[in-house]
């Protein structure tokens, strides 16, 4: 086993799109702008959920040839946050699809993206 | 400014959280216990050779079908957020819809004829990936979006393609009724809502085996495609509106 182990640079890398998408979502005016944070902060979270999935040296969980039925339970990674992870990604698009319209909307009815002239709606 | 230091405040404290979260992280060397069952008694009695199929069509099958619900719930909610409005009082929708289409740039030469190549072969790839979920990598979904990403290239090269409304909502309602009925053929011939051994598993790692799965994952992978085509095109037609 190398000195650093994958999973953790996936975790790390994971963390570190959580925090930047998080910042644009806080900082950038602009609506495209947020969505994307938004969708950055999304793939961090599957990122980290894929990496503690992982186990050491295992491979994806497919019974075929390289890997039999009777050794599956030593060889693979664990199937279930692949299972989640796939359900989140499909429920992340469906948000951005209907963010994005949102934005759409609203630059139709204000002719500008940024989240200041909002102020309708503002506490 | 004192939201620019509460946000950095946040960061930096979320930023030490993770800190400590991944200091203290060691790698998994077994499954879970959750994960081991899976992997043990998944392939034996369900028939599906990719382990996180049988996870997502049938042990945790409702998950799935919520997960649908949320995707038609969002093309729902896209579709009536850029419903086209008719902004010209008196003149037919379709009509209105041509004269403005007419200014669209027409795609180039190069763009035009790669779709013709291209489109049988991305939906043909489409088919492939959901028809083959339970053997390899893929499924319902990943199928599903590739589909779509032919019906984005279609748009692309032939802006004035029109894809009809009524067979999206037509084969979208059908293929999402289907995939309930199939889930409750399983409460009255198996063990349960979604049960995929309402027929016979077939041998282990071909084509037609799995049970309900690769039916399941058709219905999945034509609802999606279709659901996602109808998002783009709602994008699509509210970009010629403005």
């Amino acid at each position: 086993m190398s000195s650093l182990p994958i999973s953790l640079i996936v975790l790390c890398s994971g963390l570190g799109l959580i925090l930047i998408g998080l910042w644009g979502m806080l900082t950038q005016r602009n609506l495209i702008r947020m969505i994307i944070g938004f969708s950055l902060l999304d793939t961090g979270i599957h990122m980290v959920m894929v990496s503690i999935g992982y186990v050491t040296g295992g491979t994806a969980p497919i019974i075929d040839a390289a890997v039999p039925a009777a050794e599956a339970a030593s060889r693979v990674v664990d199937p279930l946050p692949s299972a989640l992870v796939l359900t989140a990604i499909v429920i992340g698009l469906g948000v951005t699809a209907v963010m994005l319209s949102f934005a759409v909307r609203i630059y139709q009815a204000k002719k500008t993206l940024n989240i200041d002239e909002c102020t309708e709606s503002k506490w | 400014m004192i939201k620019r230091i509460f946000i950095a405040l946040v960061l930096v404290m979320l930023a030490a959280m993770f800190l400590d979260l991944a200091a203290s992280y060691r790698e998994n060397t077994s499954l879970s216990p959750l994960g081991r069952y899976y992997a043990d008694t998944g392939p034996a009695e369900l028939g599906a050779a990719n382990l996180v199929t049988s996870v997502v069509v049938t042990y945790r099958g409702l998950d799935t079908l919520g997960e649908v619900t949320v995707l038609f719930i969002s093309a729902a909610g896209v579709g009536l957020m850029l419903r086209r409005e008719r902004k010209k009082g008196g003149g037919n929708g379709g009509e209105n819809g041509d004269a403005r289409m007419r200014i669209h740039r027409p795609a180039s030469e190069i763009v035009e004829t790669a779709t013709e190549l291209l489109l049988p072969m991305v939906i043909l790839f489409g088919i492939y990936v959901f028809l083959n979920g339970h053997l390899s990598p893929g499924g319902g979904f990943q199928g599903g979006a590739i589909i779509a990403s032919g019906t984005m290239f279609l748009l692309l090269a032939l802006p004035e393609s029109h894809i009809s409304r009524l067979l999206i909502s037509i084969m979208e309602s059908l293929s999402g009724f289907s995939y309930v009925v199939v889930g409750v053929l399983g409460v009255i011939l198996a063990g349960g809502f979604l049960d995929n051994r309402i027929m016979g598993l077939g041998t282990f790692g071909s084509l037609f085996s799995a049970g309900a799965i690769p039916i399941i994952y058709v219905f999945v992978g034509i609802k999606v495609g279709f659901e996602l085509s109808a998002v783009l095109d709602r994008f699509r037609e509210d970009s010629d509106a403005t």
